[in-house]
C-alpha cells in the first residue's frame, strides 16, 4: 500500500527533502504557504538586480503533488491529519515539518507602521521595493537597517541597489558579532562606510513614528533619522506557530533527535524550525543535511544528523568575509595570531591551541581566499609555515576528507575520485555529479584548482592554431602591436589557421583599430558576412540592414529604403531591432544597393559583424505621458558613439524613458532606464537561446558618467571575453562575478579605467562607415562579382518565388553527392 | 579548359567562383604555399554555391576550406568533406597558363 508523507513547508529544506524522495514509493503531498514555486533563499538579495522570481526558482520537483498558496493551519496527531487553510485534509502516515524561521522584530514602539519591512521572502522584497518607489523625496532615497549582522548587511545592498542610502544600526558594540571579532570588523567598517552606507553600531531604535511621507526613526544614543523605508533584519527565530502539542527546544523549534524525529515517530522536523538535540541552525546547508537524514529514514535507512559546521564565507558588499571553527578563541588557553593590513585592506586572525599545535579557528576580512584551504584544518594540526610571516595559506594541501564544498556537503575526496574516474573533466561536470558549486557558489573557485590539481587541463586554446585563449590574444595584439594575422600566427602560433581563428583575430584587430576590414591583409580572415559586409542567407544570396540609430527615421529615408527595396526586387521586413532588413540581394547587386542608400545617407548597420547592432529606444518624454528623461536622444547617441565597435560577440543595446521599461533595455548587453534623477545602466543581458535579464551596474547616473562607465564597461569585455562569448556568459564566468565587474569600471581597482576610456576615444574617432569605404575603392568593389570569369553574370542557381506579394527563395534542389 | 581570370587576380588564402560552359560552378582557391585547387562551388549541405566564399585554412595541417553556411570543412585537394566522411565533392583540374588560371 501506497504510504504517504506530508511535508509543511515549500521552502529550501522541504524542497530538498522531496528531491531526494524522488522515486521512492512515497505519495508526497507538500503544503507551502509562499504562493510561489520554492526558491534560492540564499540568494534572496539578488532578486533586486533582475526582480524576477524566475531567476530563483530551484529546480522543479515532479511526482509530489504541492500545494502552493495553501498554509497548513492545523494537525491531528491522533488522527494523522493535517488540515490546509482552505479546509482541505491530507492524512498522512509520516509528516515533516519545515516551516523555516520568522524574523524577529524587536518591540520598537511603531515598528507596524507602513513602511517597514522584514527581509525574508520575495513578497518581503517585493514590499520594500513598493514602499521606496512610492517615496517622492528628490534625490536618494533614506532607508534604516536595523541589525548589523550578516542579513543586515545584505539587507543594506539591497537598498542600495535601489537608489537608498542606508543607515544600519547594530546593538552589539561591531557589526557582524557573531561572526566577527573586534578587530575584523573595524576593517568591515571602514570598507562598508566607503559604500555610502552609515553605520551606527551600539545604540538601537527607541520609536519609530510617521511625519507625511516620512518615517523618523529616533535612535537610544539621541540621533533622529530622517528616513523613507525601514527594514527589520535582527535575527530569527524558528517557527513553531503551527502548535502541534510537541516539545520545543531550548531557543525554541521543535526538539528532535538526531535522526530529526520529534517525540512523536510519525512527525518530524528539519530545516530552520529544528531544534536538533536543543541546536537550531540559521544556515542552509544543515537544513540540507537533515533532508537527507529524514529521506534515508524514511526509505528505511539509519542516517542521523552528524552536526554541522557553522563556518561562513561570504562578500558582503564587495567584501570578503570568512569565519570559521572557534573565531572568538573561547576555548581554553587558545592563542591568537593576528595580522592586520590596514593599508591593503585585509585582516586576519588565526585562533591555535595552547602549544601553538592545533588549529582551532580563525576570521578574514578583506581577503578570503585562504578560506577554503584553512577550514579544513580546523582541529588538526596547524602547518607550522602557516604562524610564519609572509606564510600562505592559500598554498597549502588539503586533507582528503576535508569538505570542499559546504553547501552540499561534498568533500575533496568525493570530487577528486570524480575529476580521477573521468567522470568529470570540468567545472559544470563537477557540478552535475557531485552537486558542488551548485549552492553559494563560493567554492568553485576550489573546484577550479582541484580540477588543476589533478593534471586536468582546463584548455583555454583559442583553436589548433593558438593554445592562448582569446583574451590572452587580445592582449598579446595589444602589445606587440602585430598587425597582420600572418605574423601573429608565425611567433605565437602554428599551422595557417582556421575558420575559428582567422575571424577571432580579424576581430581583435579590428577592436584596436587597424583600418577598414577588408584591406588587403584582413580580407581573407573574414567570415563571408563580414567579406561582403552582408548577411548570407540560406540560398546563397545577402540581407542588408542600413543604421537607424535609435529607431528614428524620418520619412523620406523611409522612402528611400522603400525604393531601393522595390528596384532591387528585395523582400522587405521590420527586424526586432527597429530597422528594416531587405533579402535577396545578389553578391553582384550589394554595391549598388549600397551606392543609393549611402547616398541617401545611410550607413552600414553592422548586421553582418560581431559588432555594435542597435540601440532600440521608446519615445521617452518627447512623446509618452510617463516618459522622465530623452530617451530617443540617449539611445542616438550611444548608437552613434559604439557604431562599428568589433566585439567578441554582437551586442545589442536599448533605452526605455521610465521604469515601464518598452524599449526591453533588461534583455540587451547593455540597457539604460531612466529615472527621475538620471539613468540607471543594466548590463550583461540577451535574449536568444538562454534569455538573462540583465544586472544593475551603476543606478541614477547622469549622462556623462553613465557614457565613461559603457565605455569601459564595453572595452573590458572587449578584451577579456573569450571568442563568441556575449557578455551575459563572460559575467558568469568571471571570477567575482558583478561585484568584481563593479569593482573595475566604477571603482578602478585595476588602475586601468584611463586606459579603457582611451581605447574607447580612439575607436569613436577613428571610426568611418564600412560602405562607404567599400565604394570608394575599386579593389575592394570588385571582389563582388559572382563570377570572375563572367561579372555581371547572375548566379543561375539563384531563384525566386512570390509569397504573400514578396520575393523568397526557391528551396534549393541537393545537388548530387560524389561518394 | 575554360579560363577562370589572370593569376595575378587571385589572393593568398582566398577562393573566387568561376562559371563553366555547361551552367556549373567551380570555386577556385590559392593557398599560402602558392598552390592551387579547384573544387565544385556548391555546398553539398545546404545547395548554395558558396563555398569560393569560405574560409581558408588547415584542419590537422590538411588544407581545408569551410562552408561559409553551415561549417563544413573540404579538403582542398579531394574534395572531402572531413565531418562527414561520406560526402565528399567533385575536384576539378586547374592550371596557369600563360599567367591565366583554366579549370575543367
Ligand atoms: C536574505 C537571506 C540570506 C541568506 N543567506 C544565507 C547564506 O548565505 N548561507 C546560508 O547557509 N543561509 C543563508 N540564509 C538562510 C537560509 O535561507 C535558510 O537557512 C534556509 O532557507 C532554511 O530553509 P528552510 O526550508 O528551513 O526554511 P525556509 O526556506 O524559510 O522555508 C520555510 C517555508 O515554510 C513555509 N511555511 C511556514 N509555515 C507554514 C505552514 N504552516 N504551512 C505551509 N507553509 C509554511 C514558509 O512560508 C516558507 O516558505 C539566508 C536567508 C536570508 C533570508
Ligand atoms: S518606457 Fe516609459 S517613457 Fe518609454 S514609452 Fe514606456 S512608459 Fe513611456
Ligand atoms: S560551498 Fe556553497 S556551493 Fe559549494
Amino acid at each position: 500500500m501506497t504510504r504517504t508523507l506530508v511535508v509543511i513547508g515549500n521552502g529550501m529544506v522541504g524542497h530538498r527533502l522531496v528531491d531526494a524522495l524522488s522515486g521512492s514509493s512515497w505519495r508526497i503531498v507538500v503544503f507551502g504557504e509562499e504562493s510561489r514555486p520554492a526558491y534560492d533563499r540564499v540568494a534572496l538579495s539578488s532578486y533586486v538586480d533582475t526582480w524576477s522570481s524566475a531567476d530563483l526558482e530551484l529546480a522543479p520537483l515532479s511526482g509530489a503533488e504541492i500545494r502552493l498558496g495553501e498554509k497548513a493551519v492545523s494537525v491531528d496527531r491522533e488522527r494523522r491529519i493535517v488540515v490546509g487553510a482552505s479546509g482541505v485534509e491530507v492524512s498522512y502516515d509520516a509528516l515533516v515539518l519545515a516551516t523555516g524561521s520568522v524574523p524577529f522584530v524587536p518591540p520598537v514602539p511603531g515598528r507596524d507602521l507602513p513602511g517597514c519591512h522584514v527581509y525574508r521572502t520575495i513578497d518581503d522584497l517585493d514590499g520594500i521595493r513598493a514602499t521606496v518607489e512610492a517615496a517622492d523625496r528628490p534625490g536618494r532615497h533614506s532607508g534604516m537597517v536595523l541589525g548589523g549582522g550578516l542579513l543586515g548587511l545584505e539587507a543594506a545592498n539591497a537598498l542600495r541597489g535601489m537608489g537608498v542610502s542606508p543607515h544600519v544600526v547594530e546593538l552589539a558594540p561591531r557589526l557582524m558579532p557573531i561572526q566577527v571579532d573586534d578587530g575584523g570588523a573595524g576593517l568591515l567598517k571602514r570598507l562598508v562606510e566607503k559604500l555610502d552606507l552609515t553605520v551606527h553600531t551600539g545604540t538601537s531604535a527607541s520609536s519609530i513614528e510617521r511625519d507625511g511621507s516620512r518615517l523618523i526613526a529616533k535612535l537610544a544614543n539621541g540621533l533622529e533619522l530622517d528616513l523613507d523605508v525601514v527594514v527589520f533584519s535582527a535575527g530569527i527565530r524558528p517557527r513553531t506557530d503551527l502548535d502541534l502539542g510537541l516539545e520545543l527546544g531550548p531557543r525554541g523549534g521543535y526538539l528532535v533527535d538526531a535522526a530529526c524525529r520529534t517525540s512523536d515517530p510519525h512527525v518530524y522536523a528539519i530545516g530552520e524550525c529544528a531544534s536538533v538535540e536543543g541546536m537550531t541552525y540559521g544556515l542552509v546547508a544543515p537544513g540540507y543535511a537533515m533532508a537527507e537524514v529524514v529521506a534515508d529514514q524514511l526509505n528505511g535507512g539509519t542516517k542521523v544528523f552528524p552536526g554541522a559546521d557553522l563556518s561562513t564565507k561570504l562578500k558582503l558588499l564587495g567584501v570578503d568575509v570568512a569565519s570559521f571553527g572557534d573565531a572568538h578563541a573561547q576555548t581554553e588557553g587558545a592563542l591568537e595570531v593576528v595580522v592586520n593590513n590596514a593599508v591593503a585592506g585585509t585582516y586576519s586572525k588565526l585562533v591555535v591551541s595552547d602549544d601553538a599545535k592545533t588549529l582551532l579557528g580563525g576570521v578574514l576580512v578583506g581577503d578570503a581566499s585562504a578560506y577554503p584551504s584553512l577550514r579544513p584544518l580546523v582541529g588538526k594540526e596547524v602547518p607550522a609555515a602557516l604562524l610564519q610571516p609572509g606564510g600562505n595559506a592559500a598554498d597549502l594541501e588539503m586533507p582528503a576528507d576535508a569538505q570542499v564544498c559546504s553547501c552540499h556537503a561534498v568533500t575533496k575526496q568525493t570530487i577528486t575520485d570524480a575529476i580521477q574516474s573521468g567522470v568529470a573533466c570540468d567545472v559544470a561536470e563537477l557540478k552535475a555529479c557531485t552537486k558542488a558549486g551548485t549552492g553559494c557558489g563560493s567554492c568553485v573557485p576550489m573546484l577550479k584548482k582541484l580540477l588543476t590539481d589533478c593534471g586536468v587541463e582546463q584548455s583555454k586554446a583559442l583553436c589548433e592554431h593558438f593554445t592562448y585563449s582569446r583574451a590572452e590574444l587580445f592582449e598579446i595584439v595589444r602589445a606587440t602591436r602585430i598587425t597582420t594575422f600572418t605574423a601573429l600566427i608565425e611567433k605565437h602560433g602554428s599551422g595557417r589557421g582556421c575558420d575559428i581563428c582567422k575571424p577571432a583575430v580579424a576581430s581583435i584587430l579590428a577592436s584596436l583599430n587597424n583600418g577598414h576590414i577588408l584591406g588587403e591583409t584582413q580580407v581573407s580572415l573574414q567570415d563571408t558576412n563580414d567579406k561582403f559586409l552582408a548577411n548570407l542567407q540560406r540560398n546563397g544570396t545577402y540581407s542588408v540592414v542600413p543604421r537607424i540609430p535609435g529607431g528614428e527615421i524620418t520619412p523620406e529615408k523611409l522612402i528611400v529604403i522603400g525604393e531601393v527595396a522595390r528596384d532591387f526586387g528585395l523582400y522587405t521586413k521590420i527586424t526586432g531591432g527597429q530597422r528594416i532588413d531587405l533579402f535577396g540581394a545578389t553578391v553582384d547587386q550589394l554595391p549598388e544597393i549600397w551606392r543609393r542608400l549611402v547616398d541617401a545617407g545611410f550607413e552600414s548597420g553592422h548586421a553582418y559583424g560581431k559588432a555594435l547592432r542597435t540601440v532600440k529606444s521608446c519615445v521617452g518624454t518627447t512623446w509618452c505621458r510617463y516618459g522622465v528623461q530623452d530617451s530617443v536622444g540617449l539611445a542616438i547617441e550611444l548608437e552613434l558613439r559604439y557604431r562599428g565597435l568589433r566585439s567578441p560577440h554582437k551586442l545589442k543595446s536599448a533605452v526605455s524613458g521610465c521604469a515601464r521599461e518598452c524599449a526591453e533595455a533588461r534583455g540587451k548587453d547593455f540597457g539604460v532606464i531612466a529615472t527621475e534623477n538620471g539613468w540607471n545602466l543594466y548590463v550583461a543581458g540577451n535574449g536568444g537561446f538562454t534569455p538573462r535579464h540583465a544586472d544593475l551596474l551603476v543606478s541614477d547616473v547622469d549622462t556623462e558618467t553613465l557614457i565613461k562607465i559603457i565605455d569601459r564597461f564595453l572595452m573590458f569585455y572587449i578584451r577579456t571575453a573569450d571568442r563568441l562569448q556575449r557578455t551575459s556568459a563572460w559575467l558568469e564566468g568571471l571570477d567575482g562575478g558583478l561585484e568584481h565587474l563593479r569593482e573595475v569600471v566604477v571603482d578602478d581597482k585595476l588602475g586601468i579605467c584611463d586606459e579603457l576610456e582611451a581605447a574607447m576615444a580612439s575607436h569613436v574617432s577613428d571610426y568611418a562607415d564600412e560602405w562607404r569605404g567599400v565604394l570608394e575603392d575599386p579593389e575592394k568593389l570588385a571582389r563582388f562579382t559572382s563570377f570572375v570569369n563572367a561579372p555581371g553574370t547572375p548566379d543561375p542557381t539563384i531563384t525566386f518565388r512570390a509569397e504573400r506579394g514578396q520575393r523568397v527563395p526557391v528551396q534549393l534542389g541537393i545537388p548530387e553527392v560524389v561518394r | 579548359m575554360t579560363v577562370v581570370c589572370d593569376f595575378e587576380v587571385l589572393r593568398p588564402e582566398q577562393g573566387v567562383a568561376a562559371l563553366l560552359p555547361d551552367g556549373s560552378q567551380v570555386a577556385v582557391f590559392l593557398t599560402a604555399d602558392g598552390s592551387l585547387h579547384a573544387l565544385d562551388n556548391i555546398d553539398p549541405f545546404s545547395g548554395a554555391a558558396v563555398l569560393s566564399r569560405g574560409i581558408v585554412g588547415d584542419r590537422g595541417g590538411v588544407p581545408v576550406v569551410v562552408s561559409p553556411v553551415y561549417k563544413q570543412a573540404f579538403e582542398l585537394a579531394t574534395g572531402k568533406c572531413l565531418d562527414e566522411p561520406s560526402v565528399s565533392i567533385a575536384v576539378h583540374q586547374v592550371r596557369v597558363r600563360d599567367g591565366v588560371v583554366e579549370v575543367t
